[in-house]
């Protein structure tokens, strides 16, 4: 058999289902694994107690024959949902001390299936970045590395801690949010499976906000199956959050091995951007002979106002976070620095406890909602937003989903882009245009670049159809046969 | 657009973040490139298009019973709190 870390949620589940092993023995692989991968920074807190209690309250309910959906999966909480009596940061300073007295829906859900909680993952600060370098408690190492080159690489972001320990087998799979591809992105970096359900699928309630009209929590996985699973264990209508779907939860593993035979796979020409990396171009073209040689037809559609995406996005989600952000002033949880008067206590503490990154994404967001501003920046973020869910809606009407690379670059260095704001943002030009539309998404891990390093394939489908995305990344999964893993982290 | 300092500073204000004087010509400099990149929304032609204000287009807003379904938590509430008194929130004084 193999290792116990090297299991699929799938596999695990059988394997529980048989007593071939215990959900406490799972766990304590786990713990075993987290501790002796921490130069990886994945974690901001780990929860070993947590998790044995966890698993043999699990192992009890197996043997009372309670077992849930998801009962004894060691899993890893991205540090943005609020786990009650656990510290939640969001990888701010200006969270320092909170312990939520609430638990978030999502992570409820899992519980409530019979999820294990090895711990809190690292990610950038408030889930602003994609590299995981933003973050308070310093940046996350990709555990893949160039090929005869030791230096570290970053994990992506924001979701970058919960990807690298999926990676490393730290977990069999960790939550993470995505508002512009931060789950999407990393899991690309790393290669792993990172899915953003529709907006809507997952309750947004005790996840930390960053931008709410985008925000969603999704799975982070080693296989689509393992995706499937975990996101029916943690979706549903939550009356708690006003924009949760009141529908129906599908059982998207059930949709699994239907194939994608006589589905049309739109390929918009307008993703083949300008810098693109030719390996990532020629995966992409590998990525439509697969779903091809499936029984799809690959057709060209437009898509024209793509390259607009990234801008619109860059008004409309720094001035979501000012508003979201402004609820932290020191006064009833988090920092405080004391101050002469009230304004100066506000303003010391949001000085002293928010990082770089956050604090131009909050005065970007000041600047374009401020009078004289707001109709000329973000109302015209907002009108452009419209145009380009509008010309999702249109492909729909003739394709059943949409094929393109994820990012347009394999993993990077540290420090690498730190200093270009504009070429950092661009990493998620691929991804932000489906978080406009509210779309479902999923990164499936599909090759290897000439460095060695991993790079992901994305798929997009109309809303509410997670089950055409689900079947259409099946095919991908098979046909691109990802085996490979990063090297011996102990090295 | 161009941002200057005094603008920088007018926004800290409204954000209500104390920046160090050093930091805010280095921040003026990245906000107007951010905010010169964002300008080329001004070549997409939206006369006529509606601000689109919620991803689940079509959705009403729920609305539940006004009644109490919370409450009676104070401990809880309180447990963050920088610093409490007598049951409630310690705040800067706000009038002189």
């Amino acid at each position: 058999m193999a290792a116990l870390t090297d299991l699929t949620i799938a596999e695990a589940r059988d394997g529980l289902a048989k007593k071939e092993f215990s959900s406490r023995e799972l766990t304590e692989a786990h713990i075993e694994a987290v501790e002796a991968a921490r130069d990886l920074n994945a974690f901001i807190l780990e929860t070993p107690e947590r998790a044995l209690a966890d698993s043999e309250a699990s192992d009890a309910r197996r043997a009372k024959g309670e077992a849930g959906a998801f009962e004894g999966i060691p899993v890893a909480i991205k540090d943005l949902f609020c786990t009650e009596g656990v510290a939640t940061t969001a990888a701010s300073h200006i969270l320092n001390g909170f312990v939520p007295p609430y638990e978030s829906t999502v992570t409820a859900n899992l519980r409530g299936h019979g999820a294990v909680m090895l711990g809190k993952t690292n990610l950038d600060e408030f889930a602003m970045g994609s590299s995981n370098e933003t973050s308070f408690y310093g940046p996350v190492k990709n555990p893949w590395r160039r090929k005869g080159d030791n230096r570290p690489l970053v994990p992506g972001g924001s979701s970058g801690g919960s990807a690298a320990a999926v990676s490393a087998r730290l977990c069999l799979a960790a939550t993470g949010t995505d508002t512009g591809g931060s789950i999407r992105q990393p899991a690309s970096f790393c290669g792993i499976v990172g899915m953003k359900p529709t907006y809507g699928r997952c309750s947004r309630w005790g996840t930390v906000a960053f931008a709410s009209s985008l925000d969603q929590a999704g799975p982070m996985t080693r296989s689509v199956r393992d995706a499937a699973i975990m996101l029916g264990a943690m979706a549903g209508f939550d009356p708690k959050d006003s924009t949760s779907a009141d529908r129906p939860l599908p059982d998207f593993e059930a949709v699994l091995g239907q194939g994608i035979a006589g589905m049309k796979i739109g390929i918009p020409k307008e993703y083949r951007i300008e810098g693109a990396d030719p390996e990532i171009l020629a995966l992409w073209d590998q990525g439509i002979k697969w779903l091809e040689n499936a029984g799809a037809e690959a057709i060209e559609v437009s898509l024209p106002r793509t390259k607009y995406a990234l801008p619109a996005y860059y008004i409309i989600a720094p001035a979501e976070a000012s508003s979201n952000l402004s609820r932290y002033d020191g006064m009833r949880y988090g920092l405080r620095v004391e101050g002469d008067n009230p304004a100066d206590t506000y303003e010391k503490t949001r000085g002293a406890g928010f990082g770089a990154e956050v604090r131009r994404r909050i005065m970007i967001g000041a600047y374009v909602l401020s009078a004289g501003y707001y109709d000329a920046y973000y109302i015209k973020a907002q009108k452009v937003r419209k145009l380009i869910a509008d010309e999702f809606s249109a492909a729909f009407a003739t394709v059943d989903a949409i094929l393109t690379p994820t990012a347009p670059t394999a993993a990077f260095a540290h420090g690498e882009k730190s200093g270009d704001l504009i070429a950092m943002y661009l990493n998620d030009v691929l991804t932000v245009p489906a978080s406009l539309a509210g779309l479902p998404a999923i990164s499936v891990p599909a090759g290897l670049s000439s460095e060695g390093l991993p790079l992901g394939l994305h798929l997009i489908t109309n809303a509410f159809d997670e089950e055409t995305l689900f079947r259409a990344a099946e095919t991908l999964e098979l046909a691109a046969k990802f085996t490979a893993r990063p090297g011996d982290l102990t090295a | 657009m161009s941002v200057d300092k005094s603008t920088v500073v007018r926004i800290a204000q409204l954000a209500r973040i104390r920046v160090p004087e050093e930091e805010l010509d280095g921040l003026a400099e990245e906000l107007s490139n951010i905010l010169g990149w964002v300008e080329q929304l001004n070549e997409v032609d939206t006369d006529g298009i509606a601000p689109m204000t919620s991803v689940t287009e079509g959705m009403v807003l729920r609305t539940r019973k006004d009644e109490v379904t919370d409450g009676d938590c104070r401990e809880a509430v309180l447990s963050n709190a920088p610093e409490t008194r007598d049951g409630f929130f310690v705040v800067p004084k706000v009038i002189e």
